[in-house]
Order: structure tokens, then C-alpha cells, then sequence
């Protein structure tokens, strides 16, 4: 696009060249090397034609979780969120011009706040990842003491991000072991590394083994003091009692199953709610209820005094953008599924799941499920191949197949942690048995 | 122009009733153990009609930069092309789950790397992280890669040197990281005061943080001079990106020999910000450090993608999986549209529009410090604020009543009653002229009116102290305080 030689005139200056006669002469460059400009209709091709390799979830059976899940996903939330009134727009630090954004944010704090039965629920962090790491750090300023407690079976993308998140407060992380039969945690474990320099406790419900384990809510009544922060399936919780319902001072997540893609895993949606009482040790941006100067309802930015553009290297993090269109996203999905449509859902992922659990055990040399407790959308099989192997074997048949644990409990080389969810036909199911069947042998 | 916004009494979707028409059932008994079962749970069941009227009415009392000039200073709100939004919603973006097997992936895995190396391009760094979610992050993720370099080198350092006119991010990332912050003044012409940073400089010294040009829009004229102080201390220099949209294919942090860089993929290479985010920040760093970025790394072998995890001196992760991947499509889509000499025009374009603007804004607004800017200026309301107490929050409103965003207000702090303001390339001479012409008259309006605005926006001025005192942060709290 060519410079517009009015404004050149204006200034009266001859080649926009001048404008940049204060950069040294040493550091300039001669333009950058990369190719010239193509045409929307050839990047689009291109792009397209490149993406092709990605096998998707909707033409190959998917049995993937882990974290991010192929959900069903209503068409209202697509066209929702690409309202550009909202897409297009910045964090809304002008309340005025921004009311309807700011009220999609305060409906989306509210979902999460009534689903988690939390107080206090902030407009997002990046991920499920980064919510860990900004809840120990901010259970550090809850108890300033230095030792984290962790499920030691849990994904290892979280405790490499946790790892660095809390390096800045120099916290240790420990892990407590599960129980062999269960899957749950092993509470003599975990008893046992409860020493005086514990500044919070982390579970989650269901946990890495799909396993909703029924100890997690002793955890508040065993150690009141020491704050308790539960990772959570958001989905789970249309049916699972929720944390704050049994004393958590902070819940986490991933909002990933409500209503958003895959997304080769991002972006997706950190969810982070806590109690009350901690409001003001808490990251990220809250949106709150007040008026206007002619006392009508409208929302706005609030507490903005935690946040780095104010409290800078004070701040209780340095999150500024996040991920605020896939919250919105989240309240439209959950504004077209309704309380009635998530329980169906849960439902759905539970029968599913179970169904598969059984037919799977069936099959010669596998074992499912591993644990005994009751599991959400997936669970733990040991194979008879390698799950590495295995996986291959599957893709060869068009099939997505589960996620190899070994990388996230090194023990576990012969496990693999299947999914299912509303989206899992009957016939995905059957190909997939068919499909294991005959790689066993 | 006149504008007005639409104006709804629209309701809570929680103080909505209706009947839900999503139609998916299922009763089927499931198991749970003893005390885990949900005993209630009251959202809203609504016919879907009901609830598109509803986010389309609150759409409605937004503003996006397709509404209007959206010149926040420091945010580079330049127009987002629709072909990124309908490339990332592909279902070989969207269907796809992250822990497939790298031979199913082979898109998304080639389009990284393809990515990575066009940021090294416009940067001049040698290799680059795709990560990190945002710009923040970025700096966080630059900052463990300092540190963990000058621990590799056996000399553990403690401290990062931030200029006063840094963003917020920076303090507040390096702290995140452990490092005790030392900010160092600007001196008289914008730029960053050398002995002051030559008195703040250490064996203790890790990294300092930077921004060129600064948050002033101005450039920093001993650029070299800095960069040789920082790296004869043995600290590295990082660049912040959020203004790389001033100088692409004029110069590059490579060649300002900055060793770390982040780049504001929502920024510069014009992804939608969506109300706060997603967002993308990608980190690049000159060869030494490749070692210290973030698993797993993309590695090509005769045409075939893959994951390399083994990597000993890496930080870890950051961000679980692989970064905000369907942003990456996006911007990916935006630098192959304009290309290597088509994203130098932007710059160029965008530092023509700002010193353009910056020509048309006239007293009693004032412009501290005498040189050239760069994409964007910082205008004091000082004069406004004593002469007839109208302030920088004012003017901001009353730019709202005239179809404007607002730019940054009260930053950087070193300026009193800061507007900062970036009309970015997207704006044509015309839109220009009438931010001028809009801050000209908000400059000679009575003042009371001035201060009543806004008048157009769907609320009038909003109470933030109320807010903060009430703190009524969900519907559970408003309904436990029996406010419904």
C-alpha cells in the first residue's frame, strides 16, 4: 500500500525516510528478508493447502483428553464471538464504550462462580497450566511459607510451568504419591509430608487418572489452615459436588470443554476463582457491578491496584492480556446449553466413558480400568503394546487414539489414559474395539 | 461526526426466564462416590434465540477497531483482516487435539516452524519460541532464559534494570522471576539516561529491559552505546516488542544487538484482541541462548516435523502444549499477505500517520520532549487540567461522545496527565484530521460540559471507586446480598 503523499506535504518533509533519521546508521537494516506480499486469495490456498495435513477430530475418531477435549460445540457460540464489536476491541479500560463486553465478562465470572460455588472469579488466565502457578504463588502470599504440595501423577506440562512460576518466590515443589488401588491420592503420603513449611495444597477433581476421588474434600477439614487450591474439569462439575462447597480457598481449571476448540491446544481458557476473603491477593483482571453517574447498572475494571500497570514490580502478577473472548465464549455456551443441557452433557461424557471402560476390558491383554474409583470422561488402561506403538497402529486406521502417561508418570510406560465424551459416537467406539482387537494380537 | 451507542437496559442472563430448546438429553443414572454428588445447580435453561439476542444486544454496546479509530498508545489497535479470522477457524485448526501423534499434525508442526523463521527474519534473532501466550509472558519467559543462562555460566545474577517509562509488564515480569528490580530514570530528551544506567550496572546486573522506541514513541539515540554498557557488565538486553510496529525493516532488535526479543503477535501482526485476549507473545534470541528456550522445540528432518523434548539447558514450559496455536495462524496468515517489503510500508505508514497526527495536535495540549517520534506520541493535558480543570480522564470521555477510542491515559508516568496516543498504519489521512479536529474541540468546550461526557456511550460515567467498595464481582454475590 502506498504512503498517502498528503501527509508527507503536511510535513513537509520529501520521503518518509526522515522520519527515521534518528535511528543510528550502524543498526539500520535493508528491508526484511522474506518474500514479497501475496494476495488473500493465495495465502488463503497456501494456508489451507498446509493445514490439510492436520488429521482433524471431526474425520477421525478421537479418544484424547488430557486437558483439552473434542467437545460438541453449539453454532451460537461461533457466531457470537465473532461479533466484531467484541472481537475487535481492547481490554475495557474505557467502562463507558465497553459496557456490553464488560458484562459478558462479569456473566462469564458468574457462571464460573456458580459452578465452582466460589465468590470471587477473575476474566481468565492463559491456561489450566499458568492458573497452577499463579495459585501457589498466590497461596505463598496466603501463608508465606515455601513448600507446595502437588499430586505427583499429574500432567507434566503443569508441573514444568508450575516449576517456573513459583521460581520467582523460590517455592519448593513436593509431590504426594496415589494410591496404587484407587487412583485417588494416598493421604498417608501426603500426611506424612505435611511439615510446618507447607504454604498450600493442590488436588484435583477428577485428576490426571480421570478418578474423582472422594478424599479431596477431607483435605480442608484435616488441615484448615493451610490453603487448598483444587484443579477442576469445569464439565464435571455440572454433576460433582463443587470445592467450594467443601472449604477450597482457590479452584483452577481449564474452560477448554465449555464451548471451546481444540485449537492445537491454544488458546485456550485458565479459570481461577477463590474465596472472598483473598480478593486482593488474587491475579488478573474482575470485573465488577456498579453505576453509572446516573445511577444505572454498569460494570467496570475493579481493583485495578493489584495489577502491574499500576502496582508494577508489586503487582500479584504480571498477566495483563488474557484470554477474555474465550470467557465470553464460555457464557454463550453456557447460555445456550442451560443448567438442564450441561447435567446431559456430563451425563453423556460419564456413559460414555463407562461404556468404553467395559468394552475395552473385554479385549485380550488390556486392562480397564486401572483404578477402582469412579471416573468422569476417562480413565487409565494398561496395553499390551507399548502406547506409543499402539498409537501409530490406530492412526494407520484412521483412529486418534489416547494419551501415552509415560511422559507425565515415567513409571507408567504400559498405560494409556483413554477419553470419551458426548461427542464419541457409538461407531467411533466400535472401530476403535475393532481397531485394538486386532493390533493386540 | 456524531455517534451514539446503543443504549440497552439489557438484562443479567441470569434475570432472564425461558424454556431451553438445546434439546440434548440424557437421564442415564451415573456413578459417584458417597459426598461427591452435586446437590444444586441454578443456571438459566433459555431457548438459544434468547440468548444470540442477548450477547448481540451486549455486542452492540461494545467497540471494537472496526467500530472506529482505536488509538491506545502502546496497544497497536491497527485493523484486523477478516482472511485471519476465517483461516483460523478451520477445522484443521479448531479439530484438532495437541497430543496427536506427530505424524498427524504435520500442518501445524510446518506452519510453526515456517512462522519461526519469518519472525527471526523481521527480528534478526536466530531462533524463536512460539510458547508464550501473551506479551507479558513473553517477558516472563525471556526473563527465565536470563536467568538460566547466567546460572548455566556459573555467576547467578539478581537484578534487572527497567527504564521509568517501561510498561508495567516489565517490573512486574522480572519480579515474577525473581529478580530485584532497579528502575533508572529518563533523562530530559525521553531517552534512557546512560549514567544512570552506567551508575545502575553490575556484576549483579542479569538483564535489561528495554523498549525502542519507548513508550514516548521516541527512539533511543544511544542505542549502541547502551547495548555495549549492558553486554561489557555481562548482562544480556532484552527488547520489549510491544512497538516493533515503528521500525520493521528499518532496523530489527538483531541489529540494535538486543539478545532477547518478545513480539506482541496481537500487536504488530494484527490479531484481533478480543476484549483483553488471546493474545500470542513469541520470544526470539540471538544463537547462544537457543539452548535456554522452551521444550519442546520443532525440528525438521528431510521434509518430516517433529517434537524434541531432549533438550538439557531449557527452561521447561511456560504454557502447557504449544502456545496459543490458532493465533499463530493468524499472524502467519498476516506477515505472508504483506510480505518482507509490505510489513516495512507498515511501519512507515505508521510512523507517517503518528508524526502526522502528532503535527495537527495543537496547544493548549502540550508535547514534552523535543525529538522525532516514532508510531506514537504522548500529549500532556496539563495546561487544560490548570487552566480550566478538565483532565486527561476528560478528554478521553469526551473522545468517546465523538465515535473515538480513547488513547492510554495517565502513562507513561513520567508525563502528567499522560494521553499517549498510536493511530497505528490502519487510519486514513481523513480519520486523522478528525481525532485532530475532536481533541481540538474537546480543548475549546466548556469545560462543565467536557466533564459531564460521556453522553453517547450506552452508560454514562461509570463509578470505579463504587466498584471497588461494593465489590460485586458474580450473581452469587449479588444474589447472597439479596440485591436481585
Amino acid at each position: 500500500m502506498p504512503l498517502d503523499r498528503r501527509m508527507l506535504d503536511e510535513l513537509g518533509i520529501g520521503s518518509v525516510e526522515e522520519l527515521f533519521s534518528d535511528i543510528p546508521e550502524e543498526v539500520r537494516t535493508d528491508g526484511i528478508p522474506l518474500p514479497p506480499g501475496k494476495s488473500e486469495m493465495e495465502v488463503v490456498r497456501y494456508m489451507q493447502e498446509l493445514l490439510s495435513a492436520n488429521l482433524t477430530a471431526e474425520s477421525a475418531p478421537c479418544f484424547l483428553g488430557g486437558g483439552v477435549y473434542h467437545h460438541f460445540i453449539p453454532s451460537a457460540v461461533g457466531t457470537i464471538v465473532s461479533r466484531s464489536e467484541l472481537a475487535t476491541s481492547y481490554t475495557p479500560y474505557q467502562a463507558e464504550i465497553s459496557q456490553g463486553m464488560l458484562q459478558s465478562l462479569f456473566e462469564y465470572q458468574s457462571y464460573i462462580a456458580e459452578l465452582t460455588a466460589m465468590d470471587a472469579v477473575n476474566s481468565s488466565n492463559y491456561d489450566w497450566a499458568t492458573a497452577l502457578g499463579e495459585a501457589a504463588t498466590m497461596c505463598h502470599r496466603i501463608l508465606p511459607k515455601r513448600t507446595f504440595l502437588v499430586p505427583e501423577a499429574m500432567c507434566w506440562d503443569k508441573r514444568s510451568v508450575l516449576g517456573n512460576y513459583v521460581s520467582g518466590a523460590a517455592l519448593n515443589v513436593v509431590g504426594y504419591c496415589y494410591d496404587p488401588f484407587t487412583g485417588g491420592l494416598d493421604l498417608d503420603d501426603l500426611r506424612s509430608k505435611m511439615t510446618p513449611d507447607v504454604c498450600g495444597i493442590y488436588a484435583e477433581v477428577p485428576n490426571l487418572f480421570g478418578v474423582i476421588d472422594p478424599q479431596v474434600p477431607k483435605l480442608k477439614q484435616e488441615f484448615p489452615d493451610v490453603p487448598l487450591v483444587v484443579g477442576v474439569n469445569p464439565l464435571s462439575l455440572a454433576l460433582v459436588r463443587p470445592p467450594g462447597e467443601y472449604g477450597a480457598d482457590i479452584v483452577i481449571g481449564e474452560g477448554q470443554p465449555l464451548g471451546l476448540p481444540m485449537n492445537v491446544g491454544g488458546p485456550s481458557l485458565g479459570l481461577f476463582a477463590c474465596r472472598m476473603e483473598h480478593v486482593r491477593k488474587m491475579p488478573g483482571r474482575l470485573i465488577g457491578m456498579t453505576r453509572d453517574r446516573e445511577g444505572r447498572r454498569a460494570f467496570c475494571m475493579t481493583l485495578q491496584t493489584r495489577e502491574q500497570h499500576i502496582r508494577r514490580s508489586k503487582a500479584t502478577s504480571n498477566i495483563c492480556t488474557n484470554e477474555a473472548l474465550l470467557a465470553v465464549a464460555v457464557s454463550v455456551y453456557l447460555g445456550i446449553v442451560g443448567g438442564k443441557g450441561l447435567r446431559a452433557i456430563a451425563r453423556l461424557n460419564m456413559r460414555n466413558a463407562a461404556a468404553l471402560m467395559e468394552r475395552v476390558d473385554e479385549l485380550e491383554g488390556f486392562d480397564s480400568p486401572v483404578f477402582e474409583g469412579a471416573h468422569f470422561n476417562e480413565f487409565v488402561v494398561r496395553t499390551p503394546v507399548r502406547p506409543a506403538k499402539l498409537n501409530r497402529l490406530l492412526l494407520r486406521r484412521g483412529i486418534i487414539g489416547g494419551l501415552p502417561l509415560q511422559r507425565h508418570v515415567p513409571r507408567m510406560e504400559d498405560h494409556m489414559l483413554l477419553t470419551a465424551t458426548e461427542a464419541t459416537s457409538a461407531q467411533a467406539m466400535d472401530r476403535l474395539l475393532a481397531a485394538l482387537r486386532e493390533v493386540a494380537q | 461526526m456524531s455517534y451514539r451507542q446503543a443504549r440497552y437496559d439489557e438484562p443479567l442472563i441470569f434475570e432472564l426466564r425461558g424454556e431451553s430448546d438445546f434439546g440434548l438429553e440424557c437421564d442415564a443414572p451415573v456413578r459417584l462416590p458417597e459426598g461427591m454428588e452435586r446437590q444444586g445447580l441454578d443456571l438459566p435453561d433459555l431457548p438459544e434465540r434468547e440468548v444470540v439476542r442477548h450477547y448481540v444486544d451486549l455486542s452492540q454496546m461494545s467497540f471494537g477497531v472496526d467500530n472506529g479509530m482505536y488509538p491506545l498508545g502502546s496497544c497497536t489497535m491497527k485493523y484486523n483482516p477478516k482472511y485471519a479470522d476465517r483461516l483460523s477457524s478451520l477445522p484443521t485448526v479448531a479439530s484438532v487435539h495437541p497430543c496427536q501423534d506427530e505424524d498427524s499434525i504435520q500442518g501445524a508442526l510446518r506452519l510453526m516452524r515456517e512462522l519461526e523463521k519469518a519472525l527471526c527474519a523481521i527480528s534478526g534473532m536466530d531462533a524463536v519460541t512460539l510458547q508464550p501466550a501473551a506479551g507479558a509472558h513473553g517477558e516472563f519467559t525471556g526473563m527465565l532464559i536470563a536467568k538460566a543462562y547466567h546460572a548455566r555460566r556459573g555467576q547467578p545474577r539478581t537484578e534487572v534494570i527497567v527504564p521509568d517509562s517501561a510498561h508495567g509488564t516489565n517490573p512486574a515480569s522480572a519480579a515474577m522471576a525473581g529478580f530485584t528490580v532497579i528502575e533508572v530514570p529518563s533523562g530530559p530528551d525521553g531517552c534512557i539516561d546512560l549514567e544512570a544506567l552506567g551508575a545502575a550496572l553490575s556484576e549483579r546486573t542479569a538483564a535489561v529491559m528495554v523498549t525502542n522506541p519507548n513508550t514516548l514513541g521516541i527512539f533511543e539515540k544511544d542505542i549502541v552505546e547502551l547495548a555495549r554498557m549492558v553486554h561489557a557488565a555481562g548482562a544480556l538486553l532484552y527488547y520489549d516488542g510491544a512497538n516493533l510496529n515503528a521500525i520493521m525493516g528499518m532496523t530489527s532488535p538483531g541489529a540494535m544487538d538486543f539478545d532477547i526479543v518478545h513480539f506482541n503477535l496481537h500487536k504488530t501482526f494484527a490479531t484481533p484482541h478480543g476484549g483483553g485476549g488471546p493474545g500470542a507473545g513469541p520470544v526470539g534470541v540471538k544463537e547462544f541462548l537457543e539452548p535456554f528456550l522452551p521444550v519442546p522445540r520443532i525440528v525438521s528432518e528431510e521434509g518430516r516435523f517433529g517434537l524434541d523434548y531432549d533438550r538439557p539447558d531449557s527452561i521447561g514450559k511456560v504454557r502447557s502444549m504449544f502456545g496459543n496455536f490458532a493465533v499463530l495462524v493468524r499472524a502467519y496468515a498476516y506477515i505472508l499477505v504483506q510480505g518482507g517489503d509490505g510489513l516495512r510500508d507498515v511501519s512507515q505508514r505508521a510512523v507517517l500517520a503518528s508524526n502526522y497526527l502528532k503535527s495537527r495536535v495543537v496547544p493548549p495540549y502540550e508535547m514534552p520532549f523535543a525529538p522525532l517520534r516514532k508510531h506514537e506520541f504522548v500529549v500532556s493535558a496539563k495546561r487544560l487540567a490548570k487552566e480550566k480543570d478538565v483532565h486527561a480522564t476528560d478528554v478521553a470521555k469526551a473522545l468517546l461522545d465523538r465515535g473515538f477510542m480513547s488513547p492510554t491515559v495517565y502513562f507513561p508516568s513520567l508525563v502528567e496527565e499522560a494521553l499517549m496516543i498510536e493511530p497505528t498504519e490502519s487510519e486514513s489521512k481523513e480519520t486523522l484530521d478528525r481525532y485532530a479536529e475532536a481533541l481540538r474541540e474537546i480543548a475549546d468546550g466548556a469545560p462543565e460540559e467536557i466533564r459531564a461526557a460521556p453522553r453517547s456511550t450506552s452508560v454514562a460515567r461509570v463509578d470505579e471507586v463504587y466498584a471497588a467498595k461494593e465489590l460485586t464481582l458474580s450473581w452469587r454475590i449479588y444474589r447472597q446480598r439479596g440485591l436481585e
